[in-house]
Formats: C-alpha cells, structure tokens, sequence
C-alpha cells in the first residue's frame, strides 16, 4: 500500500477494484465505512455482487479479465473532458516528457516486438534528452510525441460503446463510476484504490494495476491523504517475506538477483545504480551499492571484504531467459529436473494452477521436506487419490511448524507498519519455529562440508550463522550495525552498534543490512515495532497517522510519495487533511520523502523520489509487456474478436506447456462459461489451517459454486444440487448456490455466464471436496509470474452422482 | 477520569484482584463480572498478531501455567480497535487444534504411513540430501563459460507465513546454497 488502512477513512471516493474488501480484509471495511459515513462514495467493480458490493453506494458487475478496458476508458473520459489535476500532472508526472521518435504502436503491439521469443525490445521506449542528458520536456503539450498526446492518443480507442460491449458493463454504469473517481481531480479531493489478487491474477495483472497508477497520477491523488493505489496483500507476512524476497528474482530490499552476465560486483552495479543527469531529481537508487554491499557483509561477515567482492561470487547467478517462478518451478518438476527442496506454510497441491499437473509433479521429487502445522494435501501428496504408495519414491520429511502465539518475532501489515509479536507459551508437542528449522539445517549441512568438502563449499562455510534461531537477534541484524568504529558527520559509532537509519548504510563494508528498508527499525534507541504509543500531533490526528504506534518502513514514513500532497510550495493541496506541510523552513506532520526543501526552492527536489527522473510515470517503461496499458483477452476467452487490435491476448505472456497443459480456444463452444476463483472470510488460501480449526470448518462445510439464476435454469440445476465443473484440465466437484449474486453479462451482442467457486476445500478433509484449481490454466502475468486464476474457460452439468463430498 | 479503553481494561484486570469495578464508578451486573473473572482471573496477558490477512490485527492471549486459555481482539491496535473476523476470532481454536502435527513426520520411500522421529533423525538426514544433491547438480559455468555458482535441481517454496526473522535467515541460507528456484505466495 502506498497508504495504511486508516489512511482509507480519508477518502472522498473509495473505488474497490479487484478486490472483495468486507470477506477478505474484513478489518479494513471500518475503514471504509468510516469515509463513507463521512461523506464518501464508496464503489464495489466486480463479476460478483458480496457483502462489499451490500455496503457500497454501488455495485458494478464486469467480465472478469475486462479491467484494462473498464479503466482505459476512464482514462479517456478524464482527459477528454479535462477533469485531470492540471498543476499535479505538469509538475509531478512525466506527462510532458517527449518520448523517442522510434517509439510506436500499432494494432496492438508496440515497438521492438519479437514473435519468436515472445518479447520486447525495449530500446524505443525511452525519453530524449539534451545535450546535457536531461529528459527534454514540452509543458504545453503540444509536442505530438509528448507523452499527454500519446496517453490521449493510445486511449482515444476506448470509448464508452467499445468498452460496455467488451467488459458486459452498460454505459450508464460505466459512466456513473467513471465520473464518480474523474470528480476527485481536485487539490481538496481523494479517491482511495483498493485492489488484491482480482487485479493480480490475470495474463495481464500488472497493467491493471499500471492503470490504477496511471488514474491516480491524472487525479493528483499519490501521496495525499485518503488516495494511492492500495494492495490489500494477501497472505499474513506477504508485506514482509516480499521485502525480504524469498523470490527468485530479488535480493532482500527490492535489489535484482545477478544474471551469468554480471560477473562482478562493479558489473552488478553498474547495470543496477540508475544515474540522473536532473539535478532536482533525488534519484534513490543511486544508493544500491550502499544496500547490497551492507547486505553481502550481514550474510558473509567478516569473510566479505573489499578485496574479495564482499562475497559476491558466492552469490548464485540466473539466466536472464530461463523461467524460475513457482508455475515454472513445478513445470520442472513435473519433467523431471528439481529433484528435491523445500516447502514451508504453503500448500501449492490446492492454490498452484492445474492441480492434477501439481500434484503429479511432487511425486517426481527424490525428497522433500515440509514445514507446516498440519498434514495439508501438499503433505499427504504421496497417497492422493488416484496414486498407489508403493509407487512413489520420495522420501517426505514433515516438520511440525508451531504457531504464531508461541514464537517472538515481526510481521509487516499492508500499510508497512512492522510490528513485534511475543512468544505466549511454549510451542505444543515438539513443534518449532521455521526459522529454528531453517537454522538447523544449514548448521548440519555447513557441518558436513567443514568435514567432507564438496562442491564450492566456500559460500556455506562463510555463511556467517547463528548459534541457535533467536528472532531478536536476526532483527537487529535486519537493522544493520556497524562492523567497525565509523565517524559520521558530527556522531560517532562503535563496532557492534546498531545503525541508526539506511542514510548511514555504507558500501564500503562498514555496515551491515539484512534488507535497508527496515534499517530504524531497531536503532540505537531499541526496538520500535513494539511501540504501542497512540500519540500525536493535532495534524497527525486528523488523518490517523499514529506515528508513534509500531514502526513502519521506510524511515517510519506512514505515506509514501507524500511530497506530492503539497504544492511545489510545499503547501498542502489540501490543509484539511495536510499529510505534510513546509512550515518556517521545515516539514511537520508524516516524515516527507527526504528533507530537501519544497521544489520551488532552488535546493528543492521532484517528489517521486525512487523514479530515477522524479515523476510519477504515466508513461512506464519498466514493464516488459508495454509503457501503457492495452487490453487483451484472458488466455480463455469466450469472446473471438478484441475490438481494439488482432492480439487476442498478452502478446508475452508466460504459458507453460507440457502434456497436462491445454488451453481450450477462443469461444471454444464447449467451455461456454467464465470461471473466476476466490477466497472467503471463514477460510485461508488453500484451507490447510483453516479447515482444520473445526469452528471455521462448521460455518464454511463445503465447495460451493455460485451460479445465477438464469443459468440454473438453462442446465435445469437446482440450488443445493450437486454439480460436476469441467474444464480442460480437468472435473471438479461442487454444491449448487443459486444465486442473484451472479449476473449474466451482455458481451459483443451474446449472453455470457459467469461462475464463481473457492478453492479452500481438498480432499484431506473428508467430503468437502477437492482442489478447484483443478480447472485452472498455467498461464502467467509476464511481469511477475502471477498465474492467472480468476478467468479461464469451464461448463458444469448437475451430477449424476458425487465421490468428493458428502451428501 | 481519563482513561483509554485499553486502560480500562488493565484496570479491570487487574481489578478484579484488589480493586472492584466499583472503583471505577461503574456497576456493572454481578453475572458479567463473573464470566469476565473466570476467564482472564490470574493469566498473563501476550500481545501476538493474527496468522491471516495482512490486516495484522493485533490479538491478546490468555495464558496461565503455561497453558493458552483464550484469545481476543487487542483493543490497542488502530486498526481494528480490538475488532476481528471469523478467522481472528478462531485464533485461539487454531493454536490448540486436535489436527496440529506435534512431532517430527518421516514417510520412506515407497511407503504407505508416516512415521514417528526426533528433530536429529530428520535434521541429520535433510543435511545429507541437501549435500548430495547440491553436490551432484552444482553447476559452477554456464553454457557460455560465465561462472554462476548455482543449483538448479533443488526448489524452495514459502512462506508469508513466516516472520520478518524467519525470512531473513532463510534468504541467506539459500543463496549460500546456491538455489535459484526460490518463491512464496507473493506470486500466488
């Protein structure tokens, strides 16, 4: 979240998108409910009317996959009607930027595309500079390739009637939204976005959450109180396991993992430490050596040194072309190339797409070992339906995983605030911590190449380690100390201190950092994530910012981009609710981004301080799918044309193929009907602790699937009969709920039915049914490898007779 | 009298020991004041945060003689003002369900049951499956002769279920190893 959750009773406009906020994230409807006793319009966009859609003012229902075209749409309306924030966008955005001649896009491909591998070179889409390197801009935008004329231009394509036939919306409700979130271009006005795995979970997830940004920058609503573009991450810790990258593709702290072709540290570096030749831009980045170095010495210790590179030959390099996420990861598995690893409070045999193919895979594996609180189907995969024992050679280490009442440590919410939770008793049976395990091993496997040798051992043996798992300990070394006594401006630090802020890091192997953004986290004035202080300024208590509650990265900022709620200035766009504000040459309320005076002032800085150039970026070249948005159809389509070029679908999207992986065609008569997954409030991903707490198993007993009424009546299916889903890939299992929930849509002229179903419920617990994630596609978003649950292609017929639930 | 809800409550606590709610010019019936004491009469009071959504609602728990008697919504927390869902509520029923594995688990190649081991037994035997395998499929140079220190044929999955600590360890762990295929629900 750019924002936390109070920060959502700001709002004037709170547009939940992607998202069903009041099951989910139920905590975080007070919140909205709090904007929307204060005056707010609060806006619920999604295939399915729930408890959200019950308490917004309105319910939009849209064919699941059609976000892009929903939001184009609206990007249009606010340009074409000049309902944007004109200082903000001149000032704060990239809007006047004049992007290269050699940029174009046509039919629905923009420039440097290659049909062969499937991506893009992205050479073209970059800025011209002057001679002195800096990003040459036309505020007036009259410049044809200005970037406010190409964002006019790429979106002139998404009118009402083109967007209402697309997505299964009417014009009138399309209008009503749009105009509703285009009202709050205004300094004084907000709206909040709100969005979780309903945006994530397509071929194209990323974009849709560029549009979001996109919109938001238009309205000037980054950084101001009751705005940005608001995550509501999933998982418990999904805030902090990101931060410290348990990702192939990361370093802890949002640092690229080295590819084969940075050799050395001086090449990791160079390829990853963004210059900016603007003297008004802070560009942030500039600092990774400082970050990744301190990073290498908290691994390494006093084994990382200059001459040596600070280990970073240790570290293991990727290829830039291979495909390592988890849907490509059991792909691999499933040909036979992993042979053995880790899993720890994950249950990829019901929440990784195609199932069968999941869970197939596993049983390639010489070994594996599991660290869990209970036997989920991933555990138990050795003797799943369908499988003979005998059979399967793995050999399946399950390792009792206590639970978070009996161990100490942090977690990091949605809004950043990372907060100490205490041990309350001693875990029951013999059951640890997955850091105890973690620890563990590697004390036995470091102890086996101390004594045998092996392959490289020089990164193991180095491996500067722990004694015994302690989280207070490993806290202070996510902090950062000092490896050595240091003078820094006027303070002086020991050897062993505690580094009081990232600004101290250091690349010169002085420091150390499990992950910088934490670093202040547990200074030298002790450990913040267990305040619990409730005070604040009166201007603080205006927005509820709670300062002093807990800590929250970065630097305890509780608003990122805050530099953009105030004008160049440095007065706030909206003195009701200032998030900051430059008053007798300082800045009070939230901690800005960075001390540097308001930009008007000639020592002043842009305010999108981790863009290298500054500004919000309306145009994104960082995406590898496209610097804009474009709509393209789910890798299961109903529809046969897309009204706004020949690409049916992400022209880069990730497909993994193998024989289990079949994608039915577009408009396959056969699989009539759209699918879209979801969670619930009594459950969690894919069940294994939930269904097993015997209250929340009695108030959710059984795989459901919501259909309307009016295709209960084409199939002749009653409510509360059993029926089978079939897809592709495979058959699942599931209750009848007929329901007024589920709307048909009226897509390019047809009606078309869409379905909805958990995926909480498997076969461990007896008659619940099994994996809906059975029916799903190993299709992926290019960008992150997010799989696409929420739309692929199925029919569903009453069953004759049912062996996955009991009746 | 000035007093946070958080602070009402502490009284109360502790109230019921020396004080009475009395005291605090409230009267509340004898019937509530009598459930509210069997419950929390002589327990400690920890501070945790709930296992699900990244809401991170903070919940207080019970605890006497080592033994968790309840749980519920920590007032304290700006969030939640001490509310919770379903699955919050259910925080103390997961700690102390009957399904929970208690000990370590070993299933043998080929066999149809899990068996029984101590924490030696499986820490011991995971080491020397890790080494074998990393000793086997180390890949020190890639096709085009650029060192890359990797192993490819072992994974890592999870976990958001994992503290900040537990993350961090387990980072470092793998790198030293050598893995390439690491992921969590991040990407789910």
């Amino acid at each position: 979240m750019t924002q936390h959750w109070i920060d959502i009773k700001n709002a004037d406009v709170v547009l939940i998108m992607g998202s069903n906020a009041a099951e989910h994230h139920p905590i975080s409807f007070k919140w909205v409910l709090k904007a929307k006793d204060a005056g707010a319009t609060v806006i619920h966009v999604d295939p399915k009317f729930s408890r959200t859609s019950a308490r917004s003012d309105f319910h939009v229902p849209l064919r699941s996959g059609t976000d892009i075209a929903f939001l184009g749409g609206m990007m249009k309306y606010i340009l074409e009607k000049e309902l944007y924030f004109k200082d903000y966008v001149r000032d704060y955005t990239n809007a006047s930027f004049i992007v290269s001649e050699g940029f174009s896009f046509k039919d629905g491909l923009f420039s440097g595309y290659d049909p062969a591998t499937r991506t893009y070179d992205r050479k073209t889409w970059v800025f011209d500079k002057d001679e002195n390197g800096v990003v040459l801009k036309d505020k007036t935008y009259q410049h044809p390739r200005c970037v406010f004329q190409l964002l006019k231009k790429h979106y002139d394509r998404y009118d009402v009637g083109t967007v209402s036939a697309i997505t299964g919306v009417s014009k009138e409700n399309l209008l009503k939204v749009w105009d509703a979130v285009a009202a709050t271009g205004k300094p004084d006005k907000a709206a909040t976005m709100m969005y979780a795995l309903g945006w994530t979970q397509h071929s194209v997830g990323v974009q849709n959450i560029r549009c979001a940004g996109i919109i938001q920058l238009l309205l000037g609503n980054v950084g101001v109180a009751g705005g940005g573009i608001n995550a509501l991450r999933g998982e418990p810790n999904v805030q902090g396991s990101t931060d410290h990258a348990l990702l192939y593709d990361s370093l802890p702290g949002y640092n690229p993992v080295p590819v084969a072709a940075w050799a050395t540290l001086a090449d990791y570096l160079k390829a990853n430490t963004p210059a900016s030749k603007d003297t008004k831009s802070v560009n942030w980045w500039q600092n990774r050596p400082k970050y990744v170095v301190s990073l290498l010495k908290s691994w390494y210790g006093d084994a990382a040194t200059a001459e040596n590179e600070f280990g970073y030959g240790w570290v293991p390099k990727i290829e830039p072309n291979v495909e390592y996420a988890s849907l490509f990861m059991f792909d691999k598995m499933y040909k036979g190339k992993i042979k053995g690893g880790f899993i720890y409070g994950h249950n990829p045999a019901m929440s990784m797409p195609n199932s069968h193919k999941i869970r197939k895979a596993l049983t390639n594996l010489d070994w594996l070992v599991i660290g869990e609180a209970h036997e989920t189907e991933t555990c138990a995969f050795w003797r799943q339906p369908g499988f003979d024992p005998k059979n399967v050679k793995t050999e399946v280490f399950m390792l009792p995983s206590c639970q978070r009442g009996e161990k100490d440590g942090t977690t990091s919410n949605s809004g950043r605030w990372h907060m100490w939770h205490y041990k309350g008793y001693e875990p029951m049976g013999v059951s640890k911590p997955m850091g105890w395990m973690v620890v563990e091993i590697t004390k036995r496997v470091k102890a086996l190449y101390e004594k045998e040798g092996g392959a490289f051992p020089a990164p193991i043996q180095n491996l500067d380690w722990y004694k015994e798992y302690d989280a207070d300990l490993v806290a202070r070394k996510i902090n950062g100390q000092f490896t050595r006594d240091v003078t820094i401006g006027d303070k002086q630090y020991k050897k062993g201190d505690q580094v009081p802020a990232f600004p101290m890091l250091a690349a010169d192997g002085s420091t150390t950092s499990m992950c910088w953004v934490y670093a202040g986290s547990y200074g030298p004035g002790g450990n913040l994530t267990k305040r619990r202080d409730h005070a604040q300024t009166p201007m603080q208590a205006k927005i509820g910012l709670y300062p002093n509650y807990s800590w929250a990265w970065p630097v305890n900022r509780r608003i990122i981009y805050n530099r953009a709620s105030v004008d160049v200035n440095g007065k706030p766009f909206n003195p009701a609710k200032a998030v900051i504000a430059w008053e007798d040459g300082k800045w009070v309320g939230d901690v800005p981004d960075g001390p540097a005076a308001p930009m008007a002032d000639p020592k002043g800085v842009y305010p999108f301080i981790m863009q290298t150039e500054g500004h919000g970026q309306l145009f994104g070249p960082g995406r590898v799918d496209g610097p804009f948005p474009e709509h393209y159809e789910p890798a299961e389509t109903p529809v046969t044309v897309n009204p706004f070029s020949a690409q049916m679908s992400n022209p880069c999207m990730k497909v993994a193929e193998s024989d289990m992986d079949a994608l039915a065609k577009p408009g396959d008569p056969r699989f009539p009907i759209v699918l879209t997954t979801y969670s619930m409030t009594e459950h969690w991903c894919g069940g294994g602790d939930t269904r097993n707490t015997p209250p929340l198993l009695e108030a959710e007993p059984q795989l459901y699937i919501e259909i309307s009424q009016e295709l209960a009546k084409e199939k002749g299916i009653k409510n509360g009969d059993p029926v089978v889903i079939e897809s592709l890939r495979g058959k699942v299992e599931a209750i009848a709920m007929v329901t007024v929930r589920m709307t048909p849509l009226q897509v390019a002229g047809k009606t078309l039915h869409l379905v909805g179903m958990p995926f909480c419920f498997g076969w461990t617990t007896p008659g619940v049914g099994d994996a809906t994630n059975r029916l799903t596609v190993s299709v992926a978003d290019p960008n992150t490898r997010i799989p696409e649950y929420k739309a692929c292609l199925v029919n569903l017929r009453k069953a004759d007779k049912v062996t996955e639930l009991y009746r | 009298m000035g007093i946070s809800r958080r602070g009402f409550m502490k009284l109360t606590g502790a109230g019921l020991a020396c004080l009475g709610l009395r005291d605090l010019g409230l009267d509340p019936r004898p019937a509530a004041a009598y459930a509210t004491k069997l419950r929390i009469e002589g327990a400690k009071e920890y501070q945790s945060t709930c296992p699900f959504c990244s809401c991170g609602c903070s919940i207080l728990m019970f605890v006497k003689d080592g033994k968790f008697l309840s749980s519920e919504g920590d007032p304290d927390y700006p969030v939640s003002e001490g509310a919770l869902c379903p699955k919050g509520a259910a925080f103390h029923s997961m700690h102390v369900s009957h399904h929970r594995i208690l000990k370590p688990q070993y299933r043998a190649p080929g066999s149809d049951k899990w068996v029984e081991k101590d924490w030696d037994f499986v820490l011991d035997r995971i080491a020397r499956r890790v080494k074998e395998t990393r000793d086997r499929d180390f890949i020190e140079k890639n096709e085009k002769g650029q060192t890359v220190n990797r192993v490819e044929s072992i994974f890592h999955l999870g976990t958001s279920q994992m503290d900040n600590e537990e993350c961090a360890v387990a980072h470092q762990m793998l790198r030293g190893l050598g893995v390439v295929h690491i992921d969590h629900q991040a990407r789910v």
